[in-house]
C-alpha cells in the first residue's frame, strides 16, 4: 500500500488503488468487496450477535414452554409462567418498588448533583481538585467496597431492609455520575448568556431557573436516564441492604434463582428476566432517542483529562 | 483568611473572600459534598475501623490481637486465594474486551448505511444485566441448550461442551456485559481523534500498519487505559455471574463473593469489611499501575495532537 502511493503522482489519489476496479472509482467511495481482516471482524461481530441472540431467545423460549428437555424446542407454549410468576413474587409490588427507588433516586441526584457540577464547571475556589477526587472516588471504588462497610452502617442505625436504606445506597454511584456527567455539559454553555442576564439585574437563583433551566434540560434528561438505567439495574449494592419488603426486580430475580433448595422452577425466573429485560430496554431506546452516547462519553472523557 | 481585620484593605472581607472564590454561591456544594461524606467517606472509614475490630471467634482462631483478621485473610488459603481468582478472571476479560472493541470500533468507524442500527445492537446487551445473562447462559450454553445441541449434531465435538458452572461461564458473562461497555468508549474516543493527522501520514506514504502503530495507537492509547480501568473495576467486582453461572465455591470464588458470604451469611460484619477493603486496595493497585503507564504514554505521544 505505502508503495502505491508512492508511485502515484497526483495527490488528489492518496487512496492508492490496492483492489481491482478501484481505479474506476470516485475518491471517497469504497470498494464493494472486503479484506480478509474487514472479514474477520465482521465473522466475529456475526459471532457475538449469534450467542446474544442464542441467550436471549432461549430466555424467551423458556419463559413460554411447558416441559422442555433437550429437544429443541419446548413441547407446547404458554403464558402461564407469566402469570404464576406475577403471583408468586409479587410482582406488582416489586416493580412498584424498583420505580420508587429508580425515581427517587433520580430526583435526588439530579437536584444535587446539578448545583455542584454548576460550582465545578464554572467557578475556581480552595480545595477544588479535592473535592472533585471526592467525586470521583465512588465511580473508581467496585460497588462492593464500599457497599459493605455502609450496609454494615445502615443495619447498625435500624435502617436495614427498608425502602430508604435501598434509595440511600443507590445515591452513592449516582451522584457523581450526575456531577461528571453535568459538569462538561455544564462547561459548553456560553457563560455570557449567565453575564448578560446578571448585568441584567437577575438574582442567582433567576439565573437558574429562567436561564440555565432551559438550557440544561437535555442534559439533565440523558443524565436521567442513564442513572434510571444504573439504578434499575444495580445489583450489589441494592442486594446488600435491601429485604423481602424492599426488594429490586434484579434482587428479587436473583433470590429467586439462588433460593435455598435450588431455587424456583426455571421457567418461572426466565419470565420474570424477560419482563426485566423488557423494561430495561425500553428505557434504553427512549434514552437513545434524547442522547448520543458517543457524544456523552467523549465530553466525560474530556473532563477526565485534566 | 486569618487575617481579616486587617484595615490595610478598604473592601470588605466578603470582598476578598469572594475575590479567592468564597461566596455564598459555595454553599450549592454543600448538599453534593455531605451525601459523599456521610455515605461514602464515613462508611468507608468505619469500614478501615471496623477490620481492627475482630470478633472473638477469629481472634482466638487466628491470633494477632487487632490485625487478627488480616492474619485470618492472609493465613487462610480459601479466602486468600480468591486475590488470584478474582485476578485470574478480571484481568483477561478486561483485556480481551478492550482488544476486541479496537478492529470493531475502527470498522464502525466510518459512514455506511446501518450503522445507527448496528451500534444500537452492540450497545443493547449492557440493558441485559447480569442476572438475565446468567439465566440465558445456563438454558443456551447448558448440557442441553441449543449451543451443545448444535455442535454436537454438527459433528463438531463428540459430547456437550461444559460451559457453565466454571471458569468459562463467568468470563462469557463479563464479556457480553463489558464488551458493549468498552466498544461504546473506545469508538468515542475513537471518534474524537482528528481524521485530517491521519490523512496527512497516508499522503505522505504511511501503510495502514504503520499508520495505526504511529499514530492512531498512541493517541488513543490514553483512551484504552480509560477503557481498560473501567472495564476493569466491572469485571473484578463481579458478583452475581460468579454464583449463578460460575463454581462459587471452587474456580470463580472471586472476593466479592467471600466479601458477601462473610457479610450475609456469617454476619461477621469485621471480617466482611476486611474483605472489602482488601479487594479496594489490590484494585486500586492494579488502577494506579494502568494510570501510571498511561502518565508515561501520554507525554510522550500526544505533544503534538495540539
Amino acid at each position: 500500500m505505502a508503495t502505491d502511493t508512492l508511485t502515484s503522482t497526483p495527490p488528489r489519489a492518496a487512496r492508492p488503488p490496492v483492489r481491482k476496479g478501484a481505479a474506476s472509482r470516485p475518491p471517497g467511495q469504497r470498494a464493494l468487496v472486503a479484506s480478509p481482516t474487514t472479514w474477520f471482524v465482521w465473522f466475529a461481530v456475526a459471532v457475538f450477535f449469534v450467542l446474544l441472540l442464542g441467550i436471549l431467545t432461549s430466555v424467551v423460549v423458556d419463559s413460554l414452554g411447558k416441559s422442555w428437555f433437550g429437544s429443541w424446542l419446548p413441547e407446547v407454549f404458554t403464558f402461564s409462567w407469566y402469570a404464576a410468576a406475577w403471583e408468586r413474587f409479587g410482582m406488582a409490588h416489586v416493580i412498584g418498588v424498583t420505580l420508587l427507588v429508580a425515581v427517587s433516586v433520580i430526583v435526588v441526584s439530579v437536584l444535587v448533583g446539578v448545583p455542584a457540577a454548576y460550582m465545578l464547571a464554572r467557578r475556581s475556589f480552595p480545595f477544588k481538585r479535592t473535592i472533585s477526587l471526592l467525586f470521583l472516588l465512588p465511580v473508581l471504588m467496585p460497588p462492593i467496597t464500599y457497599g459493605i462497610p455502609l450496609a454494615t452502617v445502615m443495619y447498625n442505625m435500624g435502617l436495614g431492609r427498608t425502602l430508604l436504606a435501598v434509595i440511600l445506597v443507590n445515591l452513592v454511584p449516582s451522584v457523581p455520575f450526575v456531577i461528571m456527567t453535568m459538569t462538561p455539559f455544564i462547561e459548553q454553555i456560553n457563560p455570557s448568556i449567565e453575564n448578560a442576564a446578571r448585568m441584567s439585574g437577575a438574582t442567582m437563583r433567576t439565573v437558574f431557573t429562567r436561564i440555565l433551566a432551559p438550557l440544561l434540560v437535555p442534559g439533565i434528561l440523558a443524565a436521567a436516564v442513564l442513572v434510571l438505567v444504573r439504578t434499575v439495574g444495580m445489583f450489589e449494592l441494592t442486594f446488600l441492604v435491601s429485604g423481602p419488603q424492599s426488594d429490586t426486580l434484579v434482587v428479587a430475580i436473583y433470590r429467586a434463582m439462588t433460593a435455598a433448595g435450588g431455587g424456583e422452577s426455571r421457567p418461572l425466573i426466565s419470565s420474570m428476566a424477560v419482563v426485566y429485560t423488557v423494561t430495561m430496554m425500553i428505557i434504553l431506546v427512549i434514552a437513545l432517542r434524547f442522547i448520543s452516547p458517543t457524544q456523552l462519553v467523549a465530553r466525560v472523557k474530556e473532563s477526565r483529562e485534566d | 483568611m486569618s487575617t481579616p481585620r486587617a484595615a490595610r484593605s478598604t473592601a470588605s472581607l466578603r470582598h476578598r473572600l469572594a475575590e479567592r472564590g468564597i461566596d455564598l454561591s459555595l454553599l450549592m456544594l454543600v448538599p453534593a459534598v455531605v451525601l459523599t461524606t456521610a455515605l461514602f467517606i464515613y462508611p468507608f472509614s468505619y469500614g478501615i475501623g471496623l477490620t481492627f475490630q475482630p470478633n472473638p471467634g477469629i481472634q482466638e482462631q487466628w491470633g494477632g490481637g487487632v490485625l487478627a483478621n488480616y492474619r485470618a485473610f492472609f493465613g487462610d488459603a480459601f479466602l486468600f486465594d480468591s486475590i488470584w481468582i478474582t485476578m485470574r478472571l478480571a484481568l483477561p476479560a478486561a483485556l480481551f474486551n478492550v482488544l476486541a472493541s479496537i478492529p470493531v470500533a475502527f470498522k464502525l468507524r466510518h459512514r455506511f448505511r446501518g450503522k445507527k442500527l448496528l451500534t444500537t445492537l452492540l450497545v443493547l446487551p449492557i440493558t441485559l444485566g447480569t442476572v438475565l445473562t446468567a439465566q440465558g447462559l445456563q438454558i443456551f450454553a447448558g448440557r442441553q441448550g441449543w449451543l451443545n445441541n448444535v455442535l454436537v449434531g454438527g459433528g463438531l465435538v463428540d459430547e456437550p461442551l461444559k460451559l457453565v458452572n466454571n471458569y468459562w461461564g463467568v468470563m462469557f458473562s463479563l464479556i457480553i456485559s463489558g464488551f458493549p461497555f468498552a466498544f461504546l468508549l473506545i469508538s468515542s474516543y475513537l471518534s474524537g481523534i482528528d481524521p485530517s493527522i491521519d490523512a496527512a501520514a497516508r499522503t505522505m506514504g504511511a501503510g495502514w500498519f504503520e499508520r495505526f502503530r504511529r499514530i492512531t495507537l498512541p493517541l488513543l492509547a490514553p483512551g484504552l487505559a480509560t477503557t481498560f480501568i473501567l472495564t476493569f473495576v466491572l469485571a473484578f467486582s463481579v458478583f452475581p455471574s460468579a454464583r449463578l453461572v460460575g463454581d462459587a465455591m471452587g474456580e470463580t470464588r472471586v472476593m466479592a463473593l467471600m466479601a458477601y458470604r462473610a457479610f450475609g451469611e456469617q454476619n461477621d460484619y469485621p471480617m466482611a469489611s476486611t474483605v472489602a477493603i482488601i479487594m479496594g486496595v489490590v484494585e486500586l493497585l492494579v488502577v494506579a499501575v494502568v494510570l501510571l503507564w498511561r502518565s508515561f504514554l501520554y507525554k510522550g505521544s500526544t505533544g503534538g495532537k495540539g
